[in-house]
């Protein structure tokens, strides 16, 4: 061999090497990372049926995004221009039209509306599937009673594609309760086929199983891993969904997850502690995007059946002595809504939440608790849920330490977040951190489920007082049949009595933070706090 | 031979029995409501109630724990209430990812360790000697999650060398069909090697991390037990008889001092399956650790009885395995039975 052709043959040998070299990351492989969108947080799913037991919120998500609802909410833009929803407007999904007679809504079904396996949805899979949320029990039946809607007669067929949907009694609630993440539209042919006597309702199947019609459908599920999502190619309830394919990793170090979005590997992701979202905006390389909870608060609570927390002055001396600032501060670094020290002769708003007129003032403080005969103070524990130890930790310090300061000695009791829940449903403990977020954005709902005298689990104060039950009661039958001046009335008389009465001291309103790329878009705030995947896109 | 083999055995069997009725106990006895839990964010008295019912929790102890042992009979694990799995499901599809990291780990470990040891004792002192300690003694008094943190931090973050932390596969490759569960051999089976890369690629990292960990007590028992050897009568007679220093080391020595470096790899190997635990959280490796771990902080019992009696068995055939390998090894031991 000449040299010459030595080096022609050596540099063809180059050339095809640096052709095939690359094929390590094959050309194809290139593209679908760029039709897809990686979307990496703490937890992933443990069943992706909205239905059934013990579904933790991540399922949720997955619910959202594979089933459809007869109905949904209409969007809106906020200020600082984040979509949000509107809890007000709503907006056909699978019904094309909906009309509210006075004891009944009658729903006409779209009539080119599919499953994924191509089957026609037909009004008995509506009935089928409102039917199953109403009778499973656990969370979904629960919730659906939230809007009265208890019973599988509430249900009608009147033909192939009209559904009607009787009411108990008068609720305003009932509409939008059709439009949150339970009532989702199953194939009922297809579940029945997988249904056994000892599951009626096909349980076992669509726990893995995604048997519906909605925007996405679960291609690959390995729990505890990664779920990834192919869109509905047939989708016909809305504009075809922007991204092809979406691929939801569990990545549970924080530290990991913002690295991954600093490196640009990942596209969203939430549930990241608020420091590095503060940091992470400060830089400026990504989209962050805070919107305060719909409808919730982060509270100190105060068991009001025994001493000390039984005596107002005492309660009062303590919500003088939160430190709220500083706890908005040191703790959420700025991003939490602001719910104390409105101005003393700012008047109530029909509103919630809402600011209470406290503030830090410790000398007020001190003689409070000298008027309520505890001039030297008393010792108790301040509880809170480990499972959220990153706020609750210190924000339950930097309470500990104000309270000192009004003889307050505290000892910080940990709950770990399995045993969270039977603690509070005991009721007993004296002092404690907790959050509370309804799904449905109404002040009547939320103090239904914290202040009303029925004492279900959140009226973690053991709080009962005939006058706020009738003011409750008033808002939500006032709201019923459209008398405004009552409700409005009735919802001012509720917050005042609230923080008169102050049995739980709202902390802050905390925010749904979410992290992304600067070139996604479509990102939606809804009331669940999840993703919504729909208008999600890349580029 | 044979009757200490059945005695063993027979021991064996009493642990784990031991193992199961121990977990079951202590599942139950742990705080926290599993119905509550599961039960979600807004759930009345009667929707917990209902949960309990479905799950068997309304029943008394004795019942949950004669249901729990004529499952396990039937190689039914229960179910897991976090992942929603059957955890005898998971638990296959999860040990073989902690099995390879914990394998991938001791192995660098190992190719480290023992040349560093059997060094350190050879040079007494040395400057080899120092550098051994130094290296065996930080790595053990960094925890693994900072290790991994820093490994990634550097490796991926600063410097871009190793791919992102997702767990065991880019998002752009599926998985190799199972045979193993071992990525990096099911991908070998499969003929495909831009899914083995892929796999290694994510490996090292946490690997690394592991290694970094084990080194210490594999370094100094190596070191310590080459000690003892090169000062024993037979090493002094056969550098008396001239043979080679390579010789007496390698072929004398060496094999003498393995014995109680057998020992210790079971130990570390067995305590890697562990402490594994940190480094599947740093590196979202779907691991057996992680998952037990999850599945304590929920109360859900099942997986946990699961995991705490499949790493039982494992430590019971690991020690066996051990013994056997003293056998091989050791002629005295094969002697003695």
């Amino acid at each position: 061999m000449k040299r010459r052709d030595f080096l022609k043959s050596a540099g063809a040998l180059a050339a095809s090497t640096a052709l095939t070299a690359p094929a390590v990351f094959s050309p194809a492989k290139a593209q679908s990372r760029a039709e897809t969108l990686l979307i990496v947080s703490e937890g992933g799913p443990n069943n992706i049926d909205i239905h059934g037991v013990g579904t933790n919120v991540p399922g949720y998500e997955v619910a959202w995004n594979c089933y459809s609802r007869l109905i949904s909410h209409d969007m809106k833009k906020l200020p600082n221009g984040v979509e949000y929803y509107d809890k007000d407007k709503f907006t056909p999904e699978l019904a094309e039209d909906m009309k509210i007679g006075d004891m009944s809504a009658t729903f006409k079904l779209r009539k080119d509306a599919t499953f994924h396996d191509g089957t026609k949805i037909t009004a008995k899979d509506v009935k089928w599937s409102l039917d199953r949320a109403v009778t499973v029990g656990g969370f979904p039946t629960f919730q659906m009673r939230a809007g009265s809607l208890e019973k599988r007669e509430q249900f009608v067929v009147v033909d192939d594609h009209t559904v009607r949907v009787d009411f108990l009694r008068k609720d305003k609630l009932t509409i939008p309760d059709l439009a949150v993440v339970v009532p989702v539209v199953m194939h009922s042919e297809l579940v029945k086929k997988h249904a056994t006597e000892k599951d009626p309702w096909g349980l076992d199947y669509t726990k893995q199983n995604i048997a519906g019609g909605g925007p996405y459908n679960v291609a690959k599920w390995t729990p505890g891993t990664e779920v990834i999502f192919e869109r509905n190619e047939n989708y016909k309830l809305g504009p075809l969904p922007k991204t092809k394919r979406i691929v939801w990793r569990i990545v549970p170090s924080a530290g990991n997850r913002r690295a991954l979005l600093e490196r640009g590997d990942a596209d969203i992701s939430y549930e990241l502690p608020n420091k590095d979202f503060v940091e992470l905006k400060e830089s400026g390389k990504l989209n962050i995007v805070s919107t305060p909870f719909s409808n919730g608060i982060q509270y100190l609570g105060m068991n009001v059946t025994k001493p000390p927390f039984d005596n107002l002055k005492v309660r009062q001396a303590v919500a003088y002595a939160v430190p709220y600032q500083k706890i908005v501060d040191a703790v959420l670094y700025g991003l939490a809504g602001k719910v104390y020290g409105a101005p003393a002769n700012k008047e109530t708003e029909v509103a919630w939440p809402q600011p209470t007129k406290y503030n830090t003032d410790i000398a007020k403080a001190k003689k409070l608790m000298e008027e309520a005969g505890y001039k030297d103070g008393f010792e108790t524990t301040l509880s809170f849920d480990l499972n959220f130890a990153g706020v609750n930790e210190p924000t339950c310090v930097l309470i500990q330490e104000s309270l000192a300061q009004i003889g307050i000695k505290t000892t910080i009791n940990k709950v770990p977040g399995a045993n969270w829940r039977t603690e509070l449903n005991k009721k007993v403990m004296p002092l404690y951190v907790n959050v509370f977020s309804g799904w449905l954005d109404y002040p009547e709902y939320f103090f239904r489920w914290c202040y009303h005298g029925s004492n279900s689990i959140f009226n973690t104060m053991s709080y009962q007082s005939k006058e706020m039950d009738k003011f409750i009661d008033g808002a939500r039958d006032a709201a019923a049949i459209g008398d405004k001046a009552t409700y409005e009335k009735d919802v001012k008389g509720m917050v005042d009595l609230a923080f008169a009465d102050i049995p739980r001291i709202p902390l802050f309103q905390p925010y749904s933070n979410v992290a992304m790329q600067k070139n996604v878009s479509g990102y939606q705030y809804w009331f669940h706090r999840r993703l919504d995947y729909r208008n999600l896109a890349k580029g | 031979m044979f009757l200490r083999m059945s005695k063993r055995l027979g021991i064996t069997l009493f642990s784990i029995a031991a193992v199961i009725v121990i977990t079951f106990a202590l599942t139950r006895i742990l705080p926290g409501d599993t119905a509550e839990y599961f039960a979600g964010p807004a759930a009345t008295k009667e929707a917990i109630q209902e949960v309990r019912v479905k799950l068997g929790l309304d029943k008394p102890k004795y019942q949950q724990f004669i249901r729990y042992v004529q499952d396990l009979s039937r190689g039914d694990f229960g179910q897991s209430l976090t992942t929603g799995q059957p955890v005898i499901r998971d638990l296959t599809s999860r040990l073989p990812a902690s099995a390879e990291l914990t394998l991938a780990g001791l192995i660098v470990s190992i190719l480290i360790a023992i040349p560093l040891g059997v060094l350190a004792a050879v040079k007494e002192g040395s400057f080899i000697d120092h550098i051994s300690r130094v290296v065996a003694t930080a790595g053990v008094s960094l925890p693994v999650f900072f290790t991994g943190l820093l490994l990634s931090y550097f490796f991926y973050f600063k410097l871009g060398w190793a791919p992102s932390p997702l767990g065991r596969l880019d998002i752009i490759y599926s998985a190799p069909p199972q045979v193993t569960g071992f990525y990096l051999i099911d991908s070998l089976i499969a003929g495909d090697f831009e899914i083995f890369w892929a796999a290694l690629k994510q490996l090292i990292l946490p690997a690394a991390t592991l290694a970094i960990f084990s080194l210490a007590p594999i370094t100094r028992m190596t070191r310590a037990s080459m000690l003892a050897v090169l000062s024993s009568d037979f090493v002094r007679t056969a550098r008396a008889s001239g043979l080679s220093t390579r010789k007496v080391i390698l072929a004398y020595a060496f094999r003498n001092a393995l014995l109680p470096v057998i020992t210790t790899l079971g130990m570390v190997f067995s305590f890697l399956l562990g402490a594994n635990v940190l480094v599947e959280k740093v590196f979202a490796w779907p691991g057996i650790g992680s998952y037990a771990v999850e599945a304590l902080i929920a109360s859900d019992f099942a997986p946990v009885q699961g995991f705490v009696l499949v790493m039982a068995v494992m430590y019971v055939l690991l020690n066996l395995m051990i013994d056997l390998l003293y056998g091989v090894i050791d002629p005295r031991v094969r002697m003695a039975a």
